[in-house]
């Protein structure tokens, strides 16, 4: 399980995750919803530990990893994956070397077991016979897909993903969408998705959160969600120009980092 | 209220000084916790070492060959009025392998070495690609700086062995081919007038300057801000950063040495 407790953090003096509290059960799929730069990502990033809060803590397992040494933050790590906006893949190693990293890097497997690892987390995405490409030869979807199936090589136990369907096309999307179903189905894992991406939402999530100017101001099931009255909610999951968000912060639309 | 913003844009510029030193200090700090803490990735290495020495031979072959070529001109025509030819070796060995081969070597490198490690690093910074190594329980210091730092405290003294015996082989041919000087009287003047010391100086400090182009190379790329402008940024803060430092620790170290090895 994890929780957040009363997360805080300022970028240059301007606050921009203010007193964030969540629970996620094992085994549920959270999405985190929020306009771009309110902090999505840096909370996402907060719960792999990437970053320090400036308050607060991050109890993954009961363990507050917000004060962990990096020996022990990677035994953390072990357990957690993250899918990267980008998808982060390593540019210069092929698709099989991004796929199969930490086992080269850390080791724990034989050759032989790797590459069947390996093909088998690339089957889970429905990629096949790529292991030799470079991910400059692979489409912006194909790059999606492989850094998920290097987050699940591992088989970890939890995995982020942020803005998973961002920047690819909309079959590409619902593909997604329908893989982080079924790896939730198949591998049981806890998964944490920030998306702006409405439809993904609804159709990924177990329950749906809302960022909002540094905190949480909704939560629930993706049918409480869409049956919200809070007007900022409402504006928000019906994609309005008009209501609260842009009327009280018109300006609103600023990357944090 | 000018002298206030005269003194903010000096306190400014200081403190982004010491935040550059303190966090070049902790990386070197990481860096050789890394090197001596934990087995060394051999073959990483080799790459490296490819990329930086070996790729690196034919630019300082030709930089070498042109530096020997003019100095023996310079010199010659100083020494012609003096009527001391004979020196001309002499000077021009002395001058290359204490001098001119190790900074003009160094410098080379942190333009074309240097340079492409603040590229790569960035990008892979801009890109998330350090997060990601993190994400994945692997030391960006020792993935990443560890193999360059190595390669290019390695491959420097190297360089700058081959760049000497190129700027002397300049230096040769203008003397004998041009100033007919004999071919035997130029070999005598250079090798009896080279001490090992003096070989031995001119080497020592090429072993800090690819450390500091390493280490300064690296620190640029990890602190890229701002997507493909920021890397270009960092690319020419580092080249320029490193051009400094290489000057610099020079300086310290031939004076260091003058009174060591007098």
């Amino acid at each position: 399980m994890i929780e957040i407790r009363k997360l805080h953090k300022k970028f240059n003096g301007r606050k921009v995750l203010d007193g964030v509290n969540l629970k996620i059960p094992e085994g549920r799929t959270l999405v985190i919803i929020g306009r771009s730069g309110c902090g999505k990502s840096v909370l996402l990033k907060h719960i792999i530990g990437l970053l320090k809060p400036d308050s607060g803590g991050v109890f993954v397992d009961d363990v507050d990893i917000t004060g962990l040494k990096e020996e022990e933050l990677e035994r953390v790590r072990q357990k957690i994956e993250m899918v990267f906006q980008g998808g982060a893949l390593f540019d210069s190693l092929t698709v099989g070397e991004n796929v199969g990293f930490r086992y080269l890097e850390h080791g724990g497997m034989e050759k032989e077991a790797l590459d069947k690892r390996v093909s088998e987390s690339l089957a889970l995405v429905g990629l096949y016979y790529i292991e030799n490409m470079m991910p400059s030869e692979l489409s912006g979807g194909m790059k999606k897909r492989v850094a998920v199936a290097r987050a699940i090589c591992p088989r970890p136990r939890i995995i982020l993903y942020d803005e998973p369907t961002t920047g690819v096309d909309p079959i590409t999307a619902d593909s997604i969408n329908g893989l982080i179903r079924s790896l939730h189905d198949k591998l049981k894992v806890t998964s944490i998705v920030v998306t702006h991406d409405m439809k993904s939402a609804y159709s990924i999530a177990d329950r749906i959160a809302m960022l909002y100017e540094g905190k949480i101001i909704a939560e629930g099931t993706p049918s409480e969600i869409q049956h919200s009255t809070d007007p900022v909610v409402q504006q928000f999951i019906n994609g309005l120009s008009t209501g609260p968000i842009t009327d009280m912060n018109p300006v609103a639309h600023v990357r944090t980092k | 209220m000018m002298f206030k913003d005269v003194f903010l844009k000096i306190g400014t510029k200081v403190l982004a000084m010491l935040y550059f030193f303190g966090g070049l200090a902790i990386l070197s700090g990481q860096a050789c916790r890394w090197v001596f803490l934990a087995p060394l990735k051999r073959g990483r290495i080799l790459e490296q070492a490819r990329k930086s020495g070996v790729d690196s031979l034919p630019i300082v072959a030709l930089i070498s060959l042109f530096i020997g070529v003019i100095f023996t001109f310079q010199i010659a025509y100083l020494m012609q009025r003096l009527g001391s030819e004979m020196y001309i070796a002499t000077i021009v060995a002395l001058s290359l392998v204490r001098e001119l081969g190790p900074v003009i070597t160094a410098l080379i490198v942190a333009g074309r070495v240097g340079a492409a490690i603040t590229a790569e690093i960035g990008s892979m910074q801009v890109t998330e690609q350090i997060d990601a190594l993190e994400t994945l329980s692997v030391s960006p210091v020792r993935y990443l700086v560890v193999p360059r730092l190595v390669a290019l405290a390695l491959m420097l003294p190297l360089l700058t062995l081959y760049a000497d015996i190129i700027g002397i082989f300049g230096g040769y041919l203008i003397c004998v081919y041009k100033l007919d000087i004999s071919s035997t009287i130029y070999m005598k003047m250079t090798f009896e007038s080279l001490l090992f010391k003096d070989l031995l100086t001119g080497l020592a400090k090429t072993v800090v300057f690819g450390m500091v182009i390493a280490l300064v190379s690296c620190y640029e790329g990890f602190n890229v801000q701002g997507g493909s402008v920021g890397v270009g940024k960092a690319t020419m803060k580092a080249v320029v950063t490193s051009f400094i430092l290489i000057i610099a620790t020079d300086c310290f170290f031939t004076a260091l040495f003058y009174f060591i090895f007098p």
